[in-house]
């Protein structure tokens, strides 16, 4: 077959997260089979998952949390109670060997360092102190920071998650199917910024809840997603009682129509989907009782799953026009398998699908096409991937989708066969950069079009760190050959003699890495 | 990747290039003369893009000179003139640090010099300079890697230091180095952004007047305006010329340094006495007189190698620039040079006598006068600068007479 530099292009930038560097051959295999070459990660569903050493399940991960919860507590009482001891010098304890063992749980840092164990990672601001470097006193040193923390295990496990997110996006080998993970994982999003149980939980929901589901059906995804206590917690779900629930009339608090209504709007049906505030509130009594375990593990295993049957509001509901007899924890499953499949829900998706893949305003027979799929297949997710792939719409629209940061990130680190040891680098310029990892500002995630990362501010910033990239790794490489493996001949004249010209390897990566075939997907 | 390795990438304004950190702490030997009980120093400082010899040092006494450089020529008359360090060279006037050591003995010029490399592209041309090969290899060492290694043995003090967020490839190799970079290096300079800008305008409309409003966004948090200021590049420079110089100046601190700085690729409105080229000399200049007062006693000792991968054409372009060129200059300065000299076999600027018709010819070559100042300051063999510092470089004799 003919190679088409182009189409590789099309397969490796707007499927996945761009060409791996080195020996990988990426532009070559994808030029001359680009189809082939995006769809050959759909056939392999276990592909998908995410396994890495150290990574553990959202029980025991909340457990984890309680913890650690449960030690700060008390290094704080016991510091407390140890100044008043001191305040007081007659009750002061005779024995000086309890009061060293006193002494030493006094720092909260101690008791923290303990719970992060020996091996904490070192922060990325500890590696200017690092031995090898020098300071001359001369330049004015930067003010004397105060000694790093070690991490904590929420921090500890938030890094290891987001490591072993970014080694996968930057191995494999096209990231078509990585790609509709970001995608699955932003549409059905969450916010680390929560609180420290989202924060742990942050990798963990997306392993669990989004992964199994990319190339499966669509209502599996949205039932394990809404009945994740990562979406649970987000959305304030395990706070709302059935009003007229046993747990409800006793302690006057009623319903939380956070999570309904995001599902709604954000998850299914999409604004203007043909739901009412009614359907919203009938939405939100039927999903009472779904919550997790808390610390004590009275419903089960502390930061699993659970229905709470005392939550949940008695009754049948009507939700769009239908009755839903009340069967417990079984109402609201028959509840999410309707909205999964509604007309409404195959439409938005279809259109953000679109959106996300093709162009910021989606070609309306790819659209309409991708919505038959979804109808027909019953939400099946691999049809619906395959149909995009098969559209000729995506192979022909020009690239003018703006990478968002992350992809612009891995890309990169792609292209430099670079894979990240530190998930440091990444998460900091992720926040400079305005995406966060797992940290959306609303229920909305991140968004999706070019205006909102193709801003002026972000460009810069950009530039700053795709200098940096090019003053620390330019030395090393040949930005040409580089070039070859991004681009080849389907990079421009003006790309191309703009490297040729740049007056150092450094700046060249630099101005590789800023080219709109390395922005545009 | 390490995708930017910007590990102290934390706020805003606080983009860093600081924290660099390359081979582990180790130590080399001293290498003091037993003779006279000096303790020689080197600093090697890269520039960058392929200066413009015939505007730095210009043959003001060649009668081909003001024709050829046209509107950005130097004139030892008019409002800003060039300062003679000879009858017949003159030194930019932004430079005035410069001809003061020039004037004190301690700076010296070498005309008309080139490496081995005889093409255009930068980053072959600063391959041979930095590998000391004679063709681009991409070989893993530097020659001044491959100079310390070749040092005799003697009292411990700390290895060569690499300055800036990497290891410049003339310092990289199997003699441990150690790394600084001053903390808050601004971060993408001035001529990358307008390199991007000019490639966005042709191919990306959206994203060259996004990245304009960036750039004009940060100028005036920053209190510019939205002309180039390559002022922020000459504080730059001093500001790593003390830094470095700190260093160095301790007693167990680093005898050897290298460095780079970055933006002499001048194709379009390079200037003359004054304009572009002129700030950046200004800092070059600053960063020699930083070193010259953060060395302090050490200065006497002293050898400051400045030196570019290839010179540019003699004849100014239709953007009142420079193309890239072949044979340019060389500058020692320091209390340990034998200065007050432009030493040059001068080609002469006439047509028939230019390389290709277009660039000053090269009639020295670069690394006997980097051999001479290894040679002058540490004593190392001709056989040795020859085959290991040099390879296959015996025809390039080491140039006598550099160091005092």
């Amino acid at each position: 077959m003919a190679r088409d530099s182009q189409a590789a292009l099309v397969a490796l930038n707007r499927f996945g997260f761009g060409a791996r560097g080195g020996a990988s051959g990426d532009l070559i295999n994808a030029a001359s089979d680009p189809r082939g070459f995006v769809k050959a990660e759909l056939g392999r569903r276990n592909g998908v998952l995410l396994e890495a050493p150290g990574l553990q399940s959202t029980p025991q991960l909340g457990q984890a949390v309680f913890a650690y919860q449960d030690q700060v507590k008390q290094a704080r009482e016991a510091a407390k109670a140890a100044t008043s001891a001191e305040a007081l010098p007659a009750q002061a304890p005779a024995d000086p060997k309890s009061d060293t063992k006193l002494r030493r749980n006094l720092s909260l840092n101690a008791v923290m360092s303990e719970i992060a164990g020996q091996t904490a990672e070192p922060k990325p601001a500890d590696i200017a102190a690092k031995p090898d470097t020098m300071q001359p006193n001369a330049a004015a040193p930067p003010p004397a920071k105060p000694a790093p923390q070690p991490l904590n295990v929420i921090q500890k496990t938030f890094r290891a998650e987001a490591l072993a997110r970014l080694q996968r996006a930057t191995l494999v080998e096209c990231g078509f199917t990585e790609r509709l993970v970001v995608f699955w994982s932003n549409h059905f999003c969450i916010s680390a910024g929560k609180g420290e149980l989202a924060r742990i939980w942050a990798g963990a929901f997306e392993r669990e809840a989004i992964r199994p589901h990319v190339l499966g059906r669509f209502a599996d995804m949205l039932k394990t997603v809404e009945q994740h206590p990562a979406m649970l917690f987000f959305l304030d779900n395990q706070q709302s009682l059935g009003p007229d629930s046993r747990a409800g009339q006793n302690r006057k608090r009623g319903l939380n129509e956070n999570l309904a209504r995001e599902i709604m709007e954000l998850h299914t049906l999409g604004v203007g989907g043909g739901y009412t505030q009614e359907d919203v509130t009938s939405l939100a009594r039927i999903i009472t009782g779904w919550t997790f375990a808390g610390r004590q593990g009275q419903l089960g295993t502390p930061g699993s799953f659970v229905f709470n049957a005392n939550a949940h509001q008695p009754g049948p509901q009507v939700l769009l026009g239908k009755t839903y007899a009340p069967t417990g924890l079984a109402q609201g499953e028959a509840a999410l398998a309707d909205i999964a499949r509604h007309p409404s829900t195959a439409n938005f998706i279809a259109t953000k699908l679109v959106r996300h893949f093709v162009a910021d305003d989606p070609p309306p027979t790819l659209v309409a096409r991708l919505r038959d799929v979804f109808v027909r297949t019953d939400g099946d997710l691999k049809a619906l991937a395959t149909a995009l792939v098969d559209s000729d719409e995506a192979w022909k629209a020009p690239l003018t989708k703006m990478r968002s940061p992350y992809d612009f990130l891995v890309a990169s680190g792609r292209l430099l066969a670079r894979v990240p040891q530190d998930p440091g680098p990444y998460l900091n310029s992720l926040n400079l950069l305005g995406q966060p990892l797992w940290s959306p500002a609303g229920p909305n995630g991140f968004p999706d079009t070019s205006a909102a990362w193709a801003a002026p501010e972000g460009i810069k910033l950009r530039l700053d760190i795709a200098s940096q990239m090019g003053a620390r790794l330019g030395n090393n490489i040949d930005p040409l050959n580089l070039l070859e493996f991004a681009a080849a001949d389907a990079a421009s004249v003006e790309t191309r003699r703009t490297i040729e010209r740049a007056e150092s390897r450094q700046q060249a990566l630099a101005l590789l890495l800023m080219s709109p075939e390395m922005q545009r997907r | 990747m390490d995708c930017s390795e910007n590990r102290l990438l934390t706020s805003r304004r606080g983009l860093l290039l600081g924290g660099a950190s390359f081979a582990a702490w180790a130590y080399l030997p001293k290498f003091a003369r037993a003779a006279d009980g000096r303790d020689p120093r080197l600093i090697v400082v890269i520039l960058r893009g392929a200066l413009d010899g015939l505007s730095t040092v210009a043959p003001v006494g060649d009668p081909d000179y003001a024709g050829l450089h046209g509107s950005i020529a130097l004139a030892a008359d008019g409002a800003h003139p060039a300062i003679m360090l000879d009858t017949f060279f003159a030194l930019h006037p932004a430079m005035p640090e410069f001809a003061r050591m020039y004037r004190d003995k301690h700076a010296a010029v070498i005309h008309a010099v080139a490496t081995p490399y005889r093409d255009r592209s930068h980053f072959d041309g600063q391959d041979v300079l930095e590998s000391g090969y004679a063709g681009p290899g991409r070989v893993q060492s530097g020659w001044l890697n491959r100079a310390l290694e070749a040092l005799p043995r003697g009292e411990r003090v700390s290895s060569g230091l690499a300055v800036g967020p990497t290891t410049p490839l003339v310092l990289r190799g199997n003699a441990p180095t150690v790394g600084w970079a001053p903390v808050a290096l601004p971060q993408a300079d001035d001529d990358t952004a307008m390199r991007l800008v000019d490639l966005y305008r042709h191919r990306d409309p959206a994203l060259a007047s996004a990245l304009s409003q960036g750039l004009q966004l940060e100028k005036a948090a920053s209190g510019d305006d939205m002309k180039r200021k390559p002022g922020n590049a000459v504080m730059q420079m001093r500001q790593v010329a003390r830094g470095a110089a700190k260093l160095m100046a301790a007693d167990d601190g680093p005898r050897i340094a290298a460095l780079a700085f970055d933006g002499w690729d001048t194709h379009a409105n390079e200037g003359g006495p004054v304009g572009r080229l002129a700030f950046l000399l200004g800092g070059l200049d600053g960063a020699l007189a930083e070193f010259e007062s953060g060395l302090g006693e050490r200065w006497r000792d002293t050898v400051v190698v400045v030196a570019t991968e290839f010179g540019r054409t003699a004849r100014i372009n239709g953007t009142d620039g420079t193309d890239h060129g072949t044979a340019t200059i060389a500058l020692l300065a320091g209390g340990a040079v034998k200065g007050g000299r432009v030493i040059s076999d001068w080609p002469s600027l006439k047509l028939a006598n230019l390389h290709e018709g277009r660039d000053l010819k090269p009639t020295t070559d670069l690394r006997s006068v980097i051999k001479g100042v290894l040679q002058g300051q540490f004593g190392l063999s001709d056989r040795v600068l020859a085959e290991t510092v040099f390879p296959d470089s015996a025809a390039a004799r080491p140039m006598k007479g550099l160091v005092v």
